[in-house]
């Protein structure tokens, strides 16, 4: 395998925290003029490969060589001058400053012992020529789309470290067009003879532009190819370390079509957000919504669940018009959300399980209907019982639980107020193989139980899993719709994918 | 033009504004006096709210300004006319402390990871305890040198005197601005108001920057406590009561946004002729109290605060117009 | 909240040391500290001196609790002092009756309390930020009350606030406890604490999950100035006399301090009312000790110093071991155990 000398190479390289081992013994090697896409689970260990990669962490054990040469890196700004640039997976770039201070920031070309910022202006504009950007580098940072800070973190990654490129998530928050542009510029710079390590989600993407994969699991090193040589269902198998869970499930859209229709949203849109919409949707219904990331997925439920004000439409439910501006009008009307981000809008880090559970119910009994100690502990032991949620202790900090855990909780949170519509966005992401199944047992059951369910997922074969309908979302609009038999994970591909050609160039 | 540029500009213009109508009720307003006497009358409020500054564009607060300020003040008093030090060694030694005094309240914010309005706050009662500790009298300074620094002035044409301490401040102000857009440093400072962990992993070096950014606004609030000292010729441990508030309204006034990142110290400058300016009023209408300062200033603070609310608003609105997930 | 248990208790030895030794320290300096003896039927002796001096700062504390909790934090709550206690004073050599005086000093105290959580849950302000406004415009809101001056009154009914007896127990300790009480049972009895508790850790789930963060932040704030108000007159009682300059200068500083030294975090989440209230009291005793032992009450502002020093050591070391714990865990999203 060893076709070319490596320009990185990690050997067994250990890391632990307090408890538990986040690397044990890896190897991992980047050659220069590559791609090396590296994979995992989350918890896997990626995370912390990249940052004993970049100098934030100190190994336990193992050597670190860049040419040959074993390193140390004491720093990220080490890490830089050892070669080793790093663009992050929240573009940590500085929007207060300009365009131009980002890239130099800390290497400003100087004259009389002062910043001369014509000078640095100018090589700001060369430096970004080579990538096709041609911006005022005078301008705020902020006034750029994310692809351009990207690019910017990258071009400042590239000029500072010059060998090897490590890219955390990069294309999360990008659409397709500006993926392409990103993608260009790595093929450039691999061109170049830079070594790239590319972190991604997206499987297409990394049999798209790796050369070769690394795939971690449970900080253990599960194998290493190169991507030509790999089947992509061998790469998904080295990743869950088993055939995917879902698919054992026996498709569920063969449910019986509900009668009334309780929850009817009519002409719903927010402009730059979503177009209008209509969704209807009975209980004992699961709509799956597909869609690339800033299709429009999020944004719908935000709508639904009134946290963004829809700027049209209305809403009836069992054919009485509603008004849903916040939250709390939702929650009224028998609506929860458990949300995207589970860490900034979902848990109460510091709450126990206990409290993190009763805080849905208690804030729809109001200020002063205080649930006594004893109901709380009550829903709590019931919930925890019945989710399975592996906690030592109701009074436990839920911050201190695992991501599945804490989804449970915040499931829990809703079911604990009897809900009646439950919108899920991306209820599995970041979470481990055996929740993950768990959680989709779950939705069927509540389906099965009567409950109106709208679920939010990247992952097609979930949808296709449980879904009694899939609406296809694309370019912030809802497109299209499939039911019955015609929910298969090509299906709902299709559609998706149908954007590469409608969208602009 | 740059949004960023619009707190500034109306800053700019309210201050035009203000002193057009000032003039128009009290001609007598427009003159060289006037306006050098707004310069040594906020000298000291000047030079202290540069350094403010600098502590704000990093998203930080300095509420030991004034306990500082007056520390100053009554150290050079004792030292000078108690131990009769000349005056010139006595600054040192003040710039000396309140430097150091500013740098070890930069470590303990950077290194503990704490809110820089607690530290700063023990800063103010440690400073003003000090003062008290020293004399609780106010004591008079009475030097030839001091004497000889008051009396430099450059006679402006119509009468208006351009003092030293009053330079003193414009040369602070032209320096702080140098520091801010043509050192290093300077964008050390605005990249960790603007967001640290960014700014950290980009290799600026946010201890030092924190530990520089408080050391300068303590020695500048020691420059700013001398400078009270010349203005007022003694030392007093109640003086200079509130004065980290006008200066955070001066900056805040002048544009700069208190959550850090964003604002120039040229704002600042006018923030403090503003208030420099409702204070003349004032005293030229004879019949105000001067209370209505306070009151002028808060609506001030409450109208840039809300503009800037605003601007943050819409460019908000505009980012998540143009990316979002 | 609270719950008197052993764990609690545990929790709460630092401060309760800490006070006893205070307390210990005052009796060695002077050794008729614990001295209480009952004249003309009202309690006297330092220590009550000590809870009288403390009520309105333990009364500053109750309000500043539950917006500290509330990850935010009032500046204003001096100035609004001063202007509640200018308004008392000038209404009553106005000639008000006494229940309209109280009432309307409390309603502005309210009214600067929600125009904070107006500019912080409805503006989205900083808490500091939005605080800051009032504290610079209300001392010159009470000057213009007072018209510049320090109103002095002799109505007996107000001055009775501050100087006054009920069954032996001063007033001012008398309207502390009584509020604290209060306060502490509305905690206990309705959802409120762990509302408080909620927003203060995550606001943005807290709304997701169906809270009306906004009118609650509403009701802290205004809550935060009433409390004010009643320190404010309760302090213009006691000296006869409204001084817009002076009045609960620095006092918010104290209020801020007592919520800490309590234990509550800077950074919100879970607090304690008996304990800031108990900061409060560790904070006047020191003030008392030091003025009983001889020193120059300047010393005090030294001390507070240090105790704030003090505090952000022993908080940074106990919460580094964690912490370093927490980071390394999370930062690599570790799932390590089911």
């Amino acid at each position: 395998m060893t076709d070319k000398p490596g320009l990185l190479v990690v050997e067994g390289i250990s890391k632990s925290f307090v408890g538990f081992k986040a690397l044990d013994g890896v190897d991992f090697t980047v050659r220069p003029g590559e791609i090396h896409a590296l994979l995992g689970e989350n918890g896997a260990g990626k995370s912390t490969l990249i940052k004993v990669l970049t100098g934030v962490h100190q190994p336990d054990a193992g050597v670190i060589k860049i040419d040959g040469q074993p390193v140390v890196m004491r720093d990220t700004q080490h890490a830089q001058y050892l070669g080793i640039g790093t663009v992050y997976q929240e573009v940590n770039l500085l929007p207060n400053m300009s365009v131009a201070d980002n890239l130099f920031i800390g290497r400003q070309p100087m004259r009389f012992g002062f910043v001369n910022r014509k000078r640095m202006e100018q090589q700001a504009r060369d430096l970004l020529a080579q990538y096709d950007l041609h911006l005022d580098v005078s301008s705020d940072l902020s006034r750029y789309s994310v692809a351009v800070q990207q690019i910017v973190a990258i071009a400042r990654a590239v000029d500072m470290s010059g060998r090897v490129l490590v890219l955390d998530e990069p294309t999360a928050s990008l659409d397709r067009h500006e993926t392409e542009v990103l993608f260009a510029i790595l093929r450039q710079l691999r061109a170049r003879g830079f070594g790239i390590v590319f972190i991604t989600h997206f499987l297409d993407q990394v049999y798209e532009i790796c050369d070769r994969v690394t795939v971690l699991r449970n900080g253990k090193l599960a194998g290493s190819a190169l991507i030509a040589e790999l089947p992509k269902i061998e790469l998904v198998t080295l990743m869950l370390g088993r055939t995917l869970a879902v698919a054992t499930h026996k498709p569920r859209h063969d449910r019986p079509i509900p009668a009334e229709r309780q929850f009817s949203f009519k002409g719903l849109g927010r402009s730059r957000s979503i177009a209008p919409f209509d969704l209807d949707i009975g209980q004992g219904e699961v709509i799956g919504m597909a869609g690339l990331l800033g299709s429009g997925r999020t944004e719908t439920a935000k709508i639904l669940f009134g946290i963004d004000a829809a700027d049209a439409g209305h809403i009836r439910i069992d054919g009485n018009p509603v008004l849903i501006r916040t939250p709390r009008d939702a929650v009224a009307c028998g609506f929860g959300l458990c949300p995207e981000d589970r860490k900034s809008d979902g848990i109460i880090g510091d709450l126990s399980v206990r409290e993190n559970i009763c805080l849905a119910l208690q804030a729809q009994k109001g200020w002063f209907n205080r649930l006594s100690s004893r109901e709380q502990t009550g829903l709590a032991d019931t919930f925890v019982k019945a989710l399975d949620i592996r906690t030592t202790d109701i009074e436990k900090p839920v911050k201190f639980l695992s991501g599945g855990n804490q989804q449970k909780v915040i499931l829990a949170r809703w079911l604990a107020t009897n809900p009646r519509f439950l919108i899920l966005d991306e209820p599995t992401r970041g979470i481990d193989v055996g929740a993950h199944a768990e959680i989709i047992a779950l939705i069927n059951r509540l389906c099965d139980d009567g409950m109106a369910l709208l679920v939010i997922s990247s992952e097609i074969e979930e949808i296709v899993a449980y879904s009694t309908r899939v609406i296809v979302l694309r370019d912030r609009a809802h497109r299209g719709e499939i039911s019955g038999d015609d929910i298969t994970t090509s299906n709902i591909m299709q559609m998706i994918a149908a954007e590469s050609e409608g969208a602009p160039a | 033009m740059n949004a960023r540029l619009l707190p500034l500009c109306a800053t700019l213009l309210i201050c035009l504004i203000a002193y057009a109508a000032c003039v128009f009720q009290f001609p007598a307003m427009f003159s060289t006096r006037v306006a050098g006497n707004l310069l040594t009358d906020n000298a000291f409020l000047g030079i202290a709210a540069v350094g403010m500054t600098f502590v704000i564009l990093s998203g930080g607060i300095d509420l030991s300004v004034g306990s500082v300020i007056a520390f100053t003040g009554v150290l050079l008093a004792v030292l000078i006319t108690h131990y009769g030090v000349h005056p010139l060694i006595a600054f040192a030694i003040a710039l000396l402390i309140t430097t150091v005094f500013g740098a070890s309240m930069g470590v303990i914010i950077h290194y503990l990871e704490v809110p820089s309005f607690i530290v700063t706050l023990a800063g103010m009662f440690l400073a003003r305890g000090m003062c008290f500790v020293m004399t609780t009298d106010s004591i008079p300074i009475d030097h030839p040198f001091y004497t000889a620094l008051q009396g430099l002035f450059y006679r402006l044409p119509g009468g208006g005197r351009l003092t030293f301490i009053g330079c003193l401040m414009v040369l602070v102000f032209l320096l702080g601005i140098i520091v801010a857009h043509f050192s290093k440093f300077g964008s050390y400072i605005y990249a960790v108001g603007g967001n640290r962990t960014s700014a950290e992993l980009m290799g600026v070096p946010v201890a030092r920057t924190t530990i520089g950014i408080y050391a300068m606004s303590g020695f500048l609030s020691g420059l700013a406590g001398i400078v009270f000292s010349l203005y007022t010729s003694a030392g007093y441990s109640l003086a200079a009561v509130g004065v980290e508030l006008d200066t955070i309204a001066a900056v805040v006034i002048g544009g700069t946004l208190l959550t850090g990142g964003v604002g120039y110290i040229a704002g600042t400058f006018i923030g403090v002729i503003i208030q420099g300016i409702i204070q003349t009023y004032i005293v030229f209408d004879g019949t105000l109290s001067s209370w209505w300062t306070k009151i002028v200033v808060g609506v001030l603070l409450f109208s840039f605060i809300a503009l800037q609310r605003i601007l943050v608003f819409l460019s908000l609105k505009r980012a998540t117009a143009t990316s979002g997930g | 909240m609270i719950r008197l248990n052993t764990a609690a208790l545990t929790k709460a030895m630092p401060q309760l040391l800490s006070l006893m030794l205070i307390l210990f320290l005052n009796y060695l300096a002077f050794p008729g500290f614990f001295e209480i003896r009952l004249q003309d039927g009202r309690l006297f002796g330092s220590l009550i001196d000590v809870f009288n001096r403390g009520a309105p700062v333990i009364i500053l504390a109750i309000g500043m609790t539950a917006v500290i909790a509330s990850r935010g934090v009032d500046l204003s709550v001096g100035a609004v002092m001063a202007v509640a206690g200018a308004l008392a004073a000038t209404m009553t050599v106005a000639g008000y009756p006494l229940p309209v005086v109280i009432l309307a000093a409390l309603g502005a105290g309210l009214a600067c309390g929600l125009w904070n959580g107006i500019l912080v849950a409805y503006f989205d302000l900083q808490p500091i930020v939005a605080t800051l406004i009032l504290m610079v415009a209300g001392r010159g809101i009470a000057q213009l009350i007072t018209e510049g001056s320090i109103v002095t009154f002799t109505e007996p009914g107000l001055i009775f606030f501050g100087t006054g007896s009920f069954a032996g127990v001063p007033m001012p300790i008398l309207i502390a406890a009584s509020l604290l009480a209060v306060a502490i049972a509305v905690v206990r009895r309705t959802a409120l604490g762990l509302l408080i508790e909620s927003i203060g850790i995550n606001r943005s789930a807290s709304s997701y999950a169906g809270l009306n963060s906004k009118l609650l932040l509403l009701v802290i704030y205004g809550f935060c100035g009433l409390c004010a108000s009643l320190a404010g007159i309760i302090i213009a009682a006691d000296i006869r006399g409204a001084d817009a300059n002076n009045a609960g200068l620095w006092l918010e500083l104290d209020a801020i301090l007592a919520v800490v030294v309590g234990g509550t975090s800077l950074f919100g989440g879970r607090f304690s009312i008996l304990m800031s209230a108990l900061g409060a009291v560790i904070i006047q005793a020191m003030n008392t000790g030091i003025l009983l032992s001889g020193f120059p009450p300047e010393y005090n502002l030294i001390l507070k110093a240090l105790v704030i020093i003090v505090i952000l050591l022993a908080q940074s070391f106990s919460s580094l071991g964690g912490w370093a714990f927490l980071k390394g865990e999370f930062r690599s999203k570790g799932t390590k155990r089911q």
